[in-house]
C-alpha cells in the first residue's frame, strides 16, 4: 500500500494552446479513495494519465509511496488501472485477460489460478472464466476490466471513467458494487469521472478540476454543501445551484424589487455587488415571504422540482413529493439564511 | 418492396453474376479442354471432354515453369520487403502525431496516380546501370515499390482498430513497449496483415508492364506470356488466362471479410 | 494519443519507406523526364517529335480517349446499380458479392485472355450463335474496329468495374439507413432517394473512385494486346513498343510522361469539376 503524492505537474499538449494540466498538486493518502471530477477538457484524465506513466509531465514530480516515479515507465510503477474503454483484450479468454498482469510479472502458475479465481468470484464472473470478451455484456466486460485491475494486487488502483459505458440502471447497481468492493480492499485509488453524482457517491474526497487546476478538493458533503467557488456550486448537485445577482444594501440584500434580510458575514462587503447561492432542495416551499410564478412542475417520485420565475430570472426548487402546483400557480418560498451561499461576482470565489 | 420489385431484384443480381461469372467458367472449361475439342467447332459449352492435356502442354512449354518460380519468388520476396518497410510506417501512422505526417500520407496517395509505365522505362535503365537489370531483385523492387504505399495505408488501418488503450492497459500490467506490440497488438492485427500480404502477392503476380521491360530472361509468369502472346496457339493461352485467374479466385474467397475496407476505405 | 510526440520514434518508423520511396518513385520519375529530354547533344525534343511522327501514337491516343470516354460512365452506372442492387438484400448476397468481386483481383492480361476465349474466331460466342443457326462473325479482325472496341469495352467492364462497386458499398456503409427511411416517410420515391439522398452522400466516394479508375483505365494495354494483338493501339501498349520491340527507350519515356500528364490533368479536372457544387456530408 501506499499513497501518491503529486507536485506542481505542468503538461502541455503540443497541439493545444493552454495548459492540460496547470501547476496541479494533490495528496492521495494511504488506503485513500479520491475522486478527480470535472467537466470534459478539465484535464483530469491527463492527471491520470501521469500518474499512470502513460504520458510524461513538463515539469512536476509524481511519487507514489514515498518513491519518485515522475521518469519511470507505468509497468515499473506498481500500479492497476480500469480504462474507459475497458481495454480488455480481445484474443484472449476472460481468465487470461484477469491473469495478464500477474502473468507479466512472472508469477507461478498456481498461485495465478488462485488469484484469477479469486478475483472472478468477488466479480461474479466465475462461470464465464472461459469465454472470450465478444461473448460478454458490456457490464460483463467491465467486470472483467476490474477484476483485471484488482488481481494483481497493486499499491495503487486508478480508474479513468470506468462506469461511462454502462447503461444508467448498471452504472448505479456498479457503483455501489465498485465502492464495497475497493473499501474492502483497502487500495489508495485515485478515480476520474465528469459524473457529479459518481464522483460524490464514491469518493472519500474529491477534487474538482477546471482547466487543468484544481478549485477545490475536500470531503464530497463539505465541498457540495461549502462550494468554494460558483462554478463548484453549479458543477456539484442536480440541479446546479440556483444564483442570481443582489447588492448589500444597510444589512440587507437587494435582489431586483424584493429586499432580504442579509446574514451577517455580510457587514464587510457593504453597498457591493454579490452572487447570491442556493440549492433547489435548500429553498423552503409553501412559507410566506417571497413569492413566484411556477412555470414548469416536474414530479421526479421522491419529490417535485419546480421552476419558478422571480426577480426576473429562473429559480429551482425542490418541494416535497406531496406538493401539487400546476404551470401558472403562484408559489410562497423562502430562503432560510443557512442555505444561502455568497460568491464574489467578479472572481466568482466564495466569500 | 413488393413482391414484384423483389423479383425484378434478385433477376438484376442474377444477370451481373451472370456477365461476371460465365467468362470465368468459359476459361476454365477452355483450359480444362483436350487439344482436339479445341479445334472442333463449334466448342462445346458443357464440360463434357475434361483433360489436363492443355493445361500440361502450357506447363511444359519454354519458360513456363521458370516464369512461374520467378513469379512466385518475386511475390513472396515483395510482400517480405513492403511488410518490413511498410508496418513500421502504418504502426507509426496509426499510433503517432508527429511533423510531417500530412505530406508524408499525401505523398503515399500520390504514388498511387503515378503510372507504371513512367517508373518502369527510367527504372530499366537505372538497374542496367547497377548491374540489377534482368533480375528478379529487380522486379522486386519495382513491385515492392508499388505496393509499399497501399502496404503503410492498410497496415495503418488495421492498427487503428486496436485501441491504444489496449497495449497502455498492457504495459500498465507489467509488459514492455516491445512485449505489449507482440502480445497484444499483432495477434489481432495478424488477419488483417495477412490480407494485407495476400494483396501485395496478388499485385505483384499481377504486374505485367514493369516486369516486361525490367527482364529479359528471368521473366515472370505474365510476362512470359505476354512476351510469346503473338506466336502462341490459342490453346495456350487459354492456360495461361486460367493460370493468371486462379490466384485471384483464392484470393478472393480468403480475403473477402478484408475487401470492403481494403479497397473501399483504406484506399481510397 | 499524443505520446512520443517530441520523440524521434515516429520518424524512424517511417524513415526505411521515405528512403525507399525516393530511391524507387522520385528518382526514377526525375531520372525519367531528364532521358525524355536529352540527346547526344544535351537538350531535345526530338523524342517527343519522333513520338509525334508514328501514327500510332496518335492511333492510341485517340483510342485511349475513346476508352476512357465509353468506359467510364458505362462502368459508374453498372457499380451503382450492383451496389444499389445489393442494398435491397437480395437472397444468396455473400454468392452473388463474391462472384462481383472475383474480378477485383485479375490482371488486365488475364481478362483479354479471358474474355478471348469468348470473342475469337472460334470462341465461344461465335459457338452459341453457330448453335443457333446465326452464323459466326470475325469480332477481333482489323476490319471490325466496331466490334474490336466492343470487346475491349466489355472486357475492361468486366474487370475493372468491381473497384468501382467495392468503393460505392463502401461508401454506401456509410451512409446511414436512417436518412433513406426519413426520405421515404417524406414521401420520396425509390429514385428520388437514390438520387437526392443517396448520390449526394456519396459524392466523395465517387470522386476518388472516378480519378483512380481514370488513371487506371489510362494504364490499360495487356486487355487489348491479348485480344486484338497490336489492332487495337493503346497508349501504355505503345510505351511497351518502343521499349521492347522498337528498343527506343527515349521515346518509350516519352510517352509515359505523356501518360503521367494525362493522369494529372485527369485528377485535377475531377477534383474542380466535383468542387463546384457544394461539399456534402
Amino acid at each position: 500500500m501506499a499513497g501518491v503524492t503529486v507536485s506542481n505537474l505542468v503538461k502541455t499538449y503540443p497541439s493545444g494552446s493552454r495548459r492540460a494540466t496547470d501547476d496541479v498538486s494533490l495528496e492521495v493518502a494511504d488506503g485513500e479513495f479520491l475522486v478527480l471530477v470535472g467537466p470534459s477538457g478539465c484535464g483530469k484524465t491527463t492527471l491520470l494519465r501521469m500518474v499512470a506513466g502513460l504520458e510524461v509531465p513538463d515539469s512536476g514530480t509524481v511519487t507514489i509511496g514515498g518513491r519518485d516515479v515522475t521518469r519511470l515507465p507505468a509497468r515499473e510503477r506498481g500500479l492497476s488501472m480500469v480504462f474507459q474503454s475497458y481495454a480488455i483484450f480481445p484474443h484472449l479468454r476472460v481468465r487470461d485477460n484477469i491473469g495478464f498482469g500477474l502473468r507479466m510479472r512472472k508469477i507461478d502458475k498456481a498461485t495465478i489460478t488462485e488469484r484469477v479465481e479469486r478475483a472472478a468470484d468477488l466479480l461474479d464472473l466465475t462461470d464465464y472464466l472461459d469465454r472470450y470478451p465478444a461473448q460478454l455484456s458490456g457490464g460483463q466486460r467491465q467486470r472483467v476490466a476490474v477484476a483485471r485491475a484488482i488481481a494483481v494486487d497493486a499499491d495503487v488502483l486508478l480508474m479513468d471513467e470506468p462506469l461511462s459505458n454502462l447503461d444508467a440502471l448498471l452504472r448505479m447497481q456498479f457503483r455501489a458494487e465498485l465502492k464495497k468492493i475497493v473499501a474492502r480492499l483497502g487500495t489508495t485509488t485515485l478515480y476520474v469521472t465528469h459524473d457529479q453524482a459518481e464522483a460524490m457517491s464514491l469518493g472519500d474526497r474529491v477534487a474538482v478540476l477546471r482547466d487543468g487546476k484544481i478549485i477545490q478538493a475536500g470531503a464530497p458533503m463539505e465541498v457540495y454543501d461549502e462550494p468554494s467557488d460558483r462554478f463548484v456550486g453549479g458543477f456539484l448537485g442536480a440541479p446546479p445551484m440556483n444564483f442570481f445577482d443582489a447588492v448589500v444594501q444597510d444589512g440587507r440584500l437587494v435582489v431586483g424589487d424584493v429586499s432580504l434580510e442579509a446574514p451577517e458575514r455580510l457587514a464587510s462587503w457593504p453597498d457591493k455587488k454579490v452572487t447570491v447561492g442556493i440549492r433547489a432542495e435548500n429553498v423552503a416551499v409553501d412559507r410566506p415571504g417571497l413569492s413566484g410564478e411556477v412555470e414548469v412542475a416536474e414530479p421526479t417520485g421522491a419529490a417535485v422540482l419546480l421552476t419558478v420565475r422571480w426577480a426576473g430570472g429562473e429559480l429551482k426548487i425542490q418541494a416535497g413529493a406531496g406538493f401539487r402546483a400546476a404551470a401558472g400557480d403562484r408559489v410562497d418560498f423562502h430562503f432560510p439564511g443557512t442555505g444561502l451561499r455568497f460568491f464574489d461576482p467578479e472572481t466568482g470565489l466564495a466569500l | 418492396m413488393s413482391r414484384r420489385e423483389r423479383i425484378w431484384v434478385q433477376l438484376g443480381c442474377i444477370a451481373v453474376s451472370l456477365f461476371m461469372g460465365v467468362p470465368l467458367y468459359l476459361i476454365t472449361l477452355a483450359a480444362l479442354s483436350s487439344r482436339e475439342s479445341l479445334n472442333e467447332f463449334p466448342l462445346p459449352l458443357l464440360p463434357t471432354s475434361l483433360s489436363g492435356e492443355t493445361m500440361s502442354t502450357f506447363l511444359k512449354s519454354t519458360g513456363i515453369v521458370g516464369g512461374l518460380v520467378n513469379s512466385l519468388t518475386i511475390g513472396l520476396s515483395t510482400v517480405v520487403l513492403a511488410l518490413l518497410l511498410g508496418l513500421p510506417a502504418g504502426y507509426a501512422l496509426a499510433r503517432y502525431a508527429f511533423r510531417g505526417k500530412d505530406p508524408y500520407q499525401l505523398g503515399l496517395l500520390l504514388t498511387r496516380a503515378l503510372p507504371i509505365v513512367v517508373l518502369s522505362v527510367p527504372l530499366g535503365r537505372i538497374f542496367l546501370d547497377v548491374g540489377l537489370y534482368d533480375s528478379t531483385y529487380a522486379v522486386t523492387l519495382l513491385h515492392t515499390a508499388l505496393a509499399l504505399p497501399t502496404t503503410v495505408l492498410i497496415t495503418s488501418a488495421i492498427f487503428l482498430g486496436v485501441s491504444r488503450e489496449q497495449e497502455e492497459a498492457a504495459m500498465i500490467f507489467g509488459a514492455s513497449p516491445f512485449a505489449a506490440f507482440a502480445r497484444i497488438v499483432v495477434p489481432q492485427a495478424l488477419p488483417g496483415i495477412a490480407a494485407s500480404a495476400m494483396f501485395t502477392f496478388v499485385l505483384s503476380w499481377n504486374e505485367v508492364l514493369g516486369a516486361s521491360i525490367l527482364t529479359l530472361n528471368r521473366r515472370t509468369l505474365p510476362a512470359q506470356v505476354l512476351a510469346t502472346l503473338a506466336d502462341s496457339p490459342l490453346a495456350f493461352r487459354f492456360a495461361g488466362g486460367l493460370a493468371l485467374v486462379l490466384p485471384a479466385l483464392i484470393f478472393i474467397a480468403v480475403a473477402r471479410r478484408y475487401l470492403l475496407n481494403m479497397w473501399g476505405t483504406t484506399l481510397r | 494519443m499524443a505520446t512520443g510526440t517530441r520523440s524521434r520514434g515516429p520518424l524512424l518508423l517511417i524513415l526505411p519507406s521515405i528512403i525507399f520511396m525516393a530511391a524507387l518513385f522520385l528518382y526514377p520519375l526525375l531520372s525519367g523526364i531528364w532521358q525524355a529530354f536529352s540527346g547526344p547533344d544535351g537538350f531535345t525534343t526530338a523524342w517527343f517529335s519522333r513520338m509525334a511522327d508514328d501514327p500510332y501514337f496518335w492511333e492510341a491516343t485517340r483510342n485511349t480517349a475513346l476508352l476512357i470516354v465509353v468506359l467510364i460512365p458505362l462502368q459508374f452506372g453498372l457499380a451503382i446499380l450492383m451496389a444499389l442492387l445489393l442494398r435491397q438484400r437480395p437472397r444468396l448476397a455473400g454468392l452473388h458479392f463474391y462472384i462481383w468481386v472475383v474480378p477485383l483481383a485479375i490482371s488486365d492480361l488475364a481478362a483479354g485472355l479471358v474474355w478471348l476465349s469468348v470473342f475469337t474466331d472460334r470462341g465461344y460466342l461465335n459457338s452459341v450463335l453457330d448453335h443457333l443457326g446465326l452464323g459466326s462473325y470475325a469480332w477481333l479482325s482489323f476490319e471490325h474496329p466496331g466490334t474490336m472496341f466492343l470487346a475491349v469495352v466489355l472486357a475492361e467492364l468486366w474487370r475493372a468495374t468491381s473497384l468501382v462497386f467495392v468503393i460505392v458499398v463502401a461508401g454506401l456503409q456509410g451512409v446511414p439507413r436512417d436518412y433513406d427511411e426519413a426520405a421515404e416517410v417524406f414521401g420520396a420515391s425509390y429514385w428520388q432517394r437514390v438520387w437526392h439522398v443517396l448520390l449526394p452522400q456519396l459524392r466523395p466516394s465517387l470522386q476518388v473512385a472516378l480519378i483512380l479508375r481514370t488513371i487506371l483505365a489510362l494504364e490499360a494495354f495487356a486487355v487489348a494486346q491479348a485480344l486484338t494483338g497490336r489492332n487495337f493501339p493503346l497508349l501504355v501498349g505503345e510505351t511497351y513498343q518502343w521499349y521492347y520491340t522498337l528498343q527506343n527507350p527515349n521515346v518509350a519515356t516519352a510517352i509515359a510522361l505523356v501518360v503521367l500528364a494525362l493522369s494529372i490533368l485527369a485528377a485535377i479536372g475531377y477534383l474542380r469539376l466535383m468542387r463546384r457544387t457544394p461539399e456534402v456530408g
